[in-house]
């Protein structure tokens, strides 16, 4: 069984964001980037699945400007077997990363799709989903555990009220979330076995499909700073405050 | 279980300049040789935090095109102002005034992170391989003695040094030769120094902390360019160090105070005399109206070349900072570096042939004959002339005498030495922070994007943990609280429940999540109580363009 794992390339989560002075985004000069988070989870759960003999190859996606080789470079030195760099300079949003996508997956056949149920970036939590429904496909959202069983397979999800447990017939798509596993940390030995890996560059055009963005940026800005809390005497002092200054009894 | 190993003709440890010279330098003189540097940041150039001003010679010889290349020097220094400074004043110093060493015509203002990472590219170009996320935390022997490589440090331990469930073990990696790059006060450097007993003959090495911030100011107070260096306030008389302002490209101007880690005063806080720094009149306009991109600290060498121990010992050398190739007068320590590095490639080259010599002897003579060695020659007095006679004795030095003076002077003393107890000073008040050009300590360390993983082994350790309440807080009021520019120590009461008796519940807190990695803690402390050792490899800031 072949798997497909999607990644996006994010600024670093330990890293402070900075918005850049003209307000047009966040600063990613020089900015230290990584994989994104969830998306690693969703490699890792491909890698173990390789390694306990159910998935026969994973192959790691990623869509964007050709600097993300670096990232799909530690892909493979996680354990990835083969990277595809879909290369564009467009901005990415979910509607054309699942078109790209469903593009990939015509070509690649894979059983399963993993993706992190979103990027840490823009937060839109929407590609996986709309993949499933261009694929018209079965979906697992937001999984913390997953287990295959013939052409089947079962998804433990996190939802607000605890854990929904689903099943699913193959192929599917499968969006992963924090509790499934911890990825590993990447071996000195496998970076430099990553460099003989075949790593593909396909330019977006070349898929043919409409990857316009819909969506436009009118201004970017830090959240407001939650103004610092007072400490009241006591109980009537507090009444006396609500009543005439925050005005709200 | 024993630990994976891997072999190269050379392993460098440290991505820095020194380090990434001497790679490119290999592969340009042989294009078969196996080079490897491992670099303990989670890129090249996260750890790398400078001012700064390049001296590009070094850079000519080693990349005649860089230019082509896109190389990451972009600004030219085009006007340079020295301004002695008292509390609401400002002086300019004429330039005829000035030493020689002050001239910075044909230099660049860079960010050194990112012509470090411009330099791991062209090293890469020529197939060296370059690790970063990984730190050096052991010297591994031969049964001869000699240098047989290093150890990568353990992945996934716990606090208490057990293995996690996502544990992976160091690597050793084997070298003919290894060489040391990892800065100021490197850590496998200085257990070889111990080591090998390389600092016999030469004086006890003296640093500086320099504290760096980045801001983007208001294009109208911006002149691409334009350095300012100050001295006087806002430290005493008997504290050496000073400030630097430089315009680098894109409205982004860097701005630092270096204080020499000698200082006496027990009271004195680097971080907040920044802060203050930055209030002066002369210096808060350029600043009004813009905004703080990133913040760290680093220590530099300021022994000059009394301090620069041996070089050479069975299977590797010393390169730049590590060694201390650092000229003072200047304030530089890049080109240096960068030479340092170069020459130590060509030793290489040199000693493969057989018959193979495991001591590089021939770089310490290239050191010697080099130009490298004739600037540190003629400035070898002015810190010691600086701390004895004061600004004054450093600029007629450096002015008058300019190191043809038939002497050397000595350092006599450690900088730790110098720390005098409590009883001698009043505690510096210093300004509230106002949060648009002062900002408090945390807010500033966030700007670093330090990160450690929580959970492993404490990297800074005590040798002796009744020190720090016993000795540090009663004698100094617990400098550590104010010299560590990223708040790592903090005295703390031990447990809410009262003790009457004063002191006992009283401990000394180690956030080594915030750790910085610039060493100061390891120079000053009074007792020499703390030991640095390796993070996790990737752990530690992430600098953008320091
Ligand atoms: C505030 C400040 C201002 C300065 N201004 C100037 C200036 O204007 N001009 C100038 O020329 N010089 C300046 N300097 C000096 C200059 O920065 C240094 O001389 C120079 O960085 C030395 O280069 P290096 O390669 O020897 O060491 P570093 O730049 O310190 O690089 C060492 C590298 O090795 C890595 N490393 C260390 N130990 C290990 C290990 N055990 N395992 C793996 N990796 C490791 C580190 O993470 C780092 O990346 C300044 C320094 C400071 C602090
Ligand atoms: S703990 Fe030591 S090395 Fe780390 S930031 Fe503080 S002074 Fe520097």
């Amino acid at each position: 069984m072949k798997i497909l794992v999607a990644i996006k390339q994010v600024i670093d989560h330990h890293v402070a964001i900075q918005v850049k002075l003209d307000n047009t985004g966040v600063e990613t000069n020089n900015v230290k980037m990584s994989i994104n988070p969830f998306d690693e989870i969703a490699l890792e759960a491909a890698i173990r699945l390789q390694e306990s003999g159910i998935a026969s190859e994973v192959i790691v996606v990623s869509i964007g400007e050709k600097p993300i080789q670096t990232t799909l470079r530690s892909a493979l030195a996680m354990g990835a077997d083969r990277a595809l760099l879909i290369q564009t300079d467009v901005e990415t949003q979910p509607l054309a990363v699942a078109k790209l996508l469903q593009a990939v997956v015509a070509q690649e056949n894979p059983q399963l799709v993993l993706l992190g149920k979103q990027a840490i970036d823009d937060d839109s939590h929407q590609t996986g989903q709309m993949l499933a429904a261009l694929l018209n496909w079965g979906q697992g959202t937001n999984a913390s555990q997953i287990i295959l069983k013939d052409d089947e397979v079962q998804v433990t999800r996190e939802i607000d009220t605890g854990l929904e447990i689903i099943s699913l017939s193959l192929p599917a798509v499968i969006t992963t979330d924090l509790r499934l596993n911890n990825p590993r940390y990447i071996k000195l030995p496998n970076i430099m076995k990553a460099k003989k890996k075949p790593l593909t560059i396909l330019a977006a055009e070349e898929l043919d499909v409409d990857i316009t963005p819909r969506l436009q940026t009118c201004k970017v800005e830090l959240p407001l700073r939650r103004k610092t809390g007072i400490k009241v005497e006591n109980i009537n002092e507090l009444i006396t405050k609500l009543q005439t200054e925050a005005k709200v009894i | 279980m024993t630990e994976e190993a891997m072999t190269f003709d050379v392993v460098i440890v440290g991505a820095g300049i020194a380090g990434l010279s001497a790679a490119i330098k290999l592969k340009q003189l042989s294009s078969d040789i196996s080079v490897c540097v491992i670099e303990k940041g989670s890129e090249v150039g996260a750890h790398i935090l400078s001012g700064a001003i390049f001296e590009p010679r070094p850079l000519n010889e080693l990349i005649p095109n860089w230019e082509q290349l896109n190389a990451p020097l972009h600004t030219l220094v085009r006007q340079e102002q020295v301004l002695l400074l008292t509390k609401n004043q400002s002086w300019n110093i004429p330039s005829w005034l000035l030493p020689p060493q002050l001239d910075n015509q044909g230099n660049y203002i860079i960010s050194l992170g990112n012509l470090c990472r411009w330099l791991a590219e062209q090293a890469e170009n020529l197939g060296v391989e370059i690790y970063p996320g990984f730190a050096a935390t052991k010297v591994l022997f031969n049964e001869d003695g000699s240098v047989k490589g290093i150890l990568t440090g353990d992945m996934g331990l716990d606090k208490n040094s057990q293995p996690k469930l996502d544990h992976e073990l160091g690597l050793a990696l084997y070298a003919k030769y290894t060489l040391f790059a990892e800065g100021c006060r490197g850590l496998l450097s200085e257990q070889l120094i111990q080591h090998f007993k390389l600092c016999q003959a030469s004086e006890p090495p003296s640093y500086a902390l320099g504290i760096k911030e980045l801001w983007e100011v208001d294009p109208t107070q911006h002149q691409a360019g334009r350095v300012i260096h100050t001295f006087g306030w806002p430290l005493d008389g008997t504290t050496h160090g000073g400030a630097f302002i430089y315009h680098l490209e894109k409205n982004q101007v860097a701005l630092g105070l270096i204080v020499g880690l000698d200082y006496k005063n027990p009271y004195l806080h680097p971080f907040k005399e920044l802060q203050r720094f930055k209030m002066h009149p002369a210096i808060r306009t350029i600043l009004e109206g813009g905004r703080r991109i990133s913040y760290g600290a680093r220590t530099l060498n300021r022994g000059g070349l009394q301090s620069i121990p041996e070089l050479v010992f069975p299977g590797g050398v010393l390169l730049g900072c590590a060694a201390g190739f650092l000229n003072i007068a200047k304030l530089k320590g890049c080109h240096t570096a960068m030479k340092s590095g170069m020459l130590a490639a060509e030793a290489i080259i040199e000693s493969l042939h057989p018959p193979f010599n495991n001591k590089l002897i021939n770089y310490h003579h290239k050191i010697q004959t080099s130009w490298l060695y004739d600037e540190l020659y003629q400035v070898r007095n002015s810190r010691p002339a600086y701390a004895r006679w004061g600004i004054l004795g450093k600029i007629v030095y450096e002015k008058i005498l300019r190191g043809k003076e038939p002497f050397t002077l000595r350092h006599n003393k450690a900088d730790h030495q110098y720390l005098k107890t409590k009883t001698h000073y009043k505690p510096i008040v210093y300004p509230k922070p106002d949060n648009k050009i002062s900002f408090d300590l945390l807010s500033s360390v966030a700007l670093s994007n330090t990160y450690h993983e929580e959970d492993q082994p404490v990297h800074l350790q005590l040798r002796d943990p009744t020190i720090p309440i016993l000795i540090n807080l009663v004698k100094y009021d617990a400098p550590e609280q104010r010299y560590c520019p990223a708040g790592v120590y903090e005295i703390v009461e031990e447990n809410m429940i009262k003790n009457t008796t004063k002191n006992t519940n009283l401990r000394l807190q180690i956030n080594a999540a915030n750790c910085l990695h610039c060493k100061a803690c390891e120079i000053k402390d009074p007792h020499q109580n703390i030991t640095w050792t390796s993070p996790e490899g990737g752990g530690g800031p992430n600098y953008p363009n320091m």
